[in-house]
């Protein structure tokens, strides 16, 4: 039995940023790369379930699409358990959007067979809230958002999940096996690694392939297998808050006056 | 390939707010470019929405009737497909709703529609579509085209256009697909958790506290502060996820909506989608934050860039 999780180093903007010179993207310069916040949830998840199970039952494998720097946020959860993870990239690969970079990932689960596959709920640089989800189209198979609670037990044929709705809401449903779920924060409380674990999880493999190795071609990656592309990026203009200037006593002195004000006036 | 259709949505017997504003947001394109402006409703009785999304500008309403009452995501997904395919439509506009972070990616993968998620702005170019969505946490806007893409599926924010109002006379058409087998099953919705005496919804002040204030031990302070201030204290997301607070104070999309606050301070929050549909309505809001760029200053009313701790310390002396 294997879990297939896919996660994400995210780009954080400097506190200083440009954008690149054609305008379509931020200077790489400016950006720190971390992985997704939610990418540390649904490898927890998997961890517990492979945890529960009997030694050697059930496997977890980490997969990320993203240039060399990605194998740290492979190691960030390899770090936890799990004994390899699987990286792709190349150049072609660059300007793909979620449903290109789901279409690689497809081709990766096709070749593992795992028997669930994990993303997370969106991404914490772009929010797309796309990938799980174009995954389970590729794959073809069933398929939930935003899950917060899942009782699974390997081999099961099919798991009960909630899914987070809006206004803290919950649906409760039964969803049939293999499928892919997109995790929510707060399903579980992530662990940290140990220090013994993150020196351990340098020395593990991580196998890297292109997206030749797994069939695809040229057309299916980057801007054209993407369902749209990048025009330009904009720095937004901002909004009209009057900025209070001055030490922080000077600062709330002049909160604490508009709070009076306000309340004296309600 | 012409014409908006809109899929509303519905939950628990009402439909969703979101819907009318995805009205709106087509009747903005229409306004640019002249095309027929369908709406779609799926349901086991569409009947009693239809007539609730036959707005001013609507021209069809398509009634499709699902097993299922409720949202399942098999029948959505195939219903828009045959959908689409019968009536080609240039632009397909939905909910940026959790419901459609389910079906929506399904859908516009399958057809390989052009597809862009969480859009707030739209325009044409000439005859492109330019769709507009947040890139970076909000700090920066990332406009998109959908070059050789001859329909278009959007997800469309919420809390951004307004709900479109007038009764208006659409023609009231069936549409029937060919049903999915459903590979999930509703068993049944769990309310959140009321909170007693504490209803953020019901404040006129809030201070809300998010992951700025590092630590559990600092949620305490904070506490005082809004008690001497006579403020209800809040939070976003990671205070609750963690259980530094009960979920019944957390303000957001999966959270409450503190519909009835008049002055809200923001302390260490940075002011994503999902923390300001509940609260970027109000009307004073004070966002004090360590980062210039926090995109909480966009919407606030009054911004202070520095440390909350050294803050909400000198702030106390004023109250108490
Ligand atoms: C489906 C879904 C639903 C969600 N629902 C909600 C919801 O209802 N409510 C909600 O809040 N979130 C919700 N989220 C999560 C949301 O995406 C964000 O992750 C969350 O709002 C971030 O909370 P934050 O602003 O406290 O933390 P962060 O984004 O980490 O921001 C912390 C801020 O604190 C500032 N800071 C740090 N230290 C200091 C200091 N010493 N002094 C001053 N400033 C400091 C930083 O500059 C930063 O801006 C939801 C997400 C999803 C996917
Ligand atoms: N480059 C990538 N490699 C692996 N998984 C990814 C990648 N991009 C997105 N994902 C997955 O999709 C989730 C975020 O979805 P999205 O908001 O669509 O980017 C992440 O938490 C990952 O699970």
């Amino acid at each position: 039995m294997k879990i297939l999780v896919a996660v994400k180093q995210i780009a954080a903007l400097d506190e200083d940023f440009e954008l690149r010179e054609d305008g379509k993207d931020v200077d790489p310069d400016y950006l720190d790369y971390e992985l997704n916040e939610w990418d540390d949830y649904s490898y927890e998840e998997a961890l517990r379930i492979m945890e529960a199970g009997g030694e050697g039952e059930v496997e977890i494998v980490p997969v990320t699409v993203g240039p060399d720097e990605a194998d740290d946020g492979l190691r960030r959860c390899l770090a936890k358990g799990g004994e390899r993870g699987i990286r792709i990239w190349d150049d072609a690969i660059t300007g793909s959007d979620p449903s290109a970079i789901a279409r690689i990932l497809v081709k990766v689960i096709e070749r593992e067979q795992p028997d669930m596959v994990f993303a997370g709920t969106l991404s914490s640089d772009h929010s797309f809230a796309q990938t799980g989800m174009a995954i389970a189209a590729g794959l073809g198979w069933p398929h939930a958002a935003v899950v917060n609670h899942l009782e699974y037990k390997p081999g099961d044929s099919s798991a009960v999940v909630h899914r987070e709705l809006e206004g803290g809401l919950e649906e409760k449903l039964s969803i049939d096996l293999p499928a892919v779920l997109t995790i929510q924060l707060g399903i579980n409380d992530p662990r940290y690694a140990s220090l013994r674990g993150i020196k351990q999880a340098k020395s593990k493999d991580i196998e890297v392939l292109s997206h030749g190795d797994l069939g695809l071609s040229d057309d299916d990656v980057g801007e054209k297998g993407s369902l749209s592309r990048v025009r330009r990026m904009v720095i937004p203009e901002k909004g009209q808050a009057e900025m209070i200037e001055g030490t922080a006593a000077e600062q709330a002195e002049r909160v604490a006056q508009i709070v009076k004000e306000l309340k004296g006036a309600a | 390939m012409s014409g908006i259709l809109v899929v509303s949505e519905h939950r628990q017997g009402e439909l969703t707010p979101s819907s009318l504003e995805v009205i709106a947001a087509a009747r903005q394109l229409k306004a640019e470019k002249e095309q027929p402006l369908m709406v779609a409703v799926l349901a086991n009785n569409p009947d009693d929405y239809a007539s609730q999304v036959n707005r001013e500008g609507v021209d069809e309403i398509i009634k499709i009737s699902t097993p299922e009452e409720e949202f399942q995501v098999d029948a959505y997904e195939a219903a828009i497909n045959s959908l689409i395919n019968e009536r080609a439509p240039s632009i397909v506009m939905v909910p940026h709703s959790v419901d459609a972070w389910g079906y929506a990616p399904v859908v516009a993968e399958r057809g390989k529609y052009g597809f862009a998620s969480d859009v707030f702005g739209l325009r044409y170019e000439g005859d492109d579509l330019v769709a507009t969505r947040a890139a970076y946490a909000e700090k920066i806007h990332m406009e998109l085209e959908f070059p050789g893409k001859e329909t278009v599926l959007l997800t469309v924010r919420g809390n951004v256009f307004k709900p479109v109002e007038g009764e208006g006379s659409a023609k009231v058409t069936d549409f029937d697909f060919s049903d999915a087998s459903p590979h999930t099953q509703h068993l049944e919705y769990i309310e959140p958790e009321s909170g007693g005496d504490v209803d953020i919804s019901q404040a006129e002040f809030m201070l809300s506290i998010g992951r700025g204030i590092d630590e559990e031990e600092n949620v305490e302070q904070f506490q005082e502060l809004a008690d001497i201030m006579g403020f209800t204290l809040g939070c976003s997301r990671p205070i609750a996820d963690n259980g530094w607070l009960p979920k019944f104070r957390q303000v957001g999309q999966s959270g409450k909506t503190v519909a009835s606050c008049n002055v809200y301070i923001a302390l260490g929050i940075s002011g994503s989608v999902q923390h300001m549909a509940g609260m970027k309505h109000v009307p004073n809001i004070i966002a004090i934050n360590k980062d210039p760029e926090a995109s909480i200053f966009s919407i606030a009313r009054y911004g202070v860039v520095g440390d909350l701790f050294e803050v909400a310390e000198e702030l106390r002396n004023h109250f108490e």
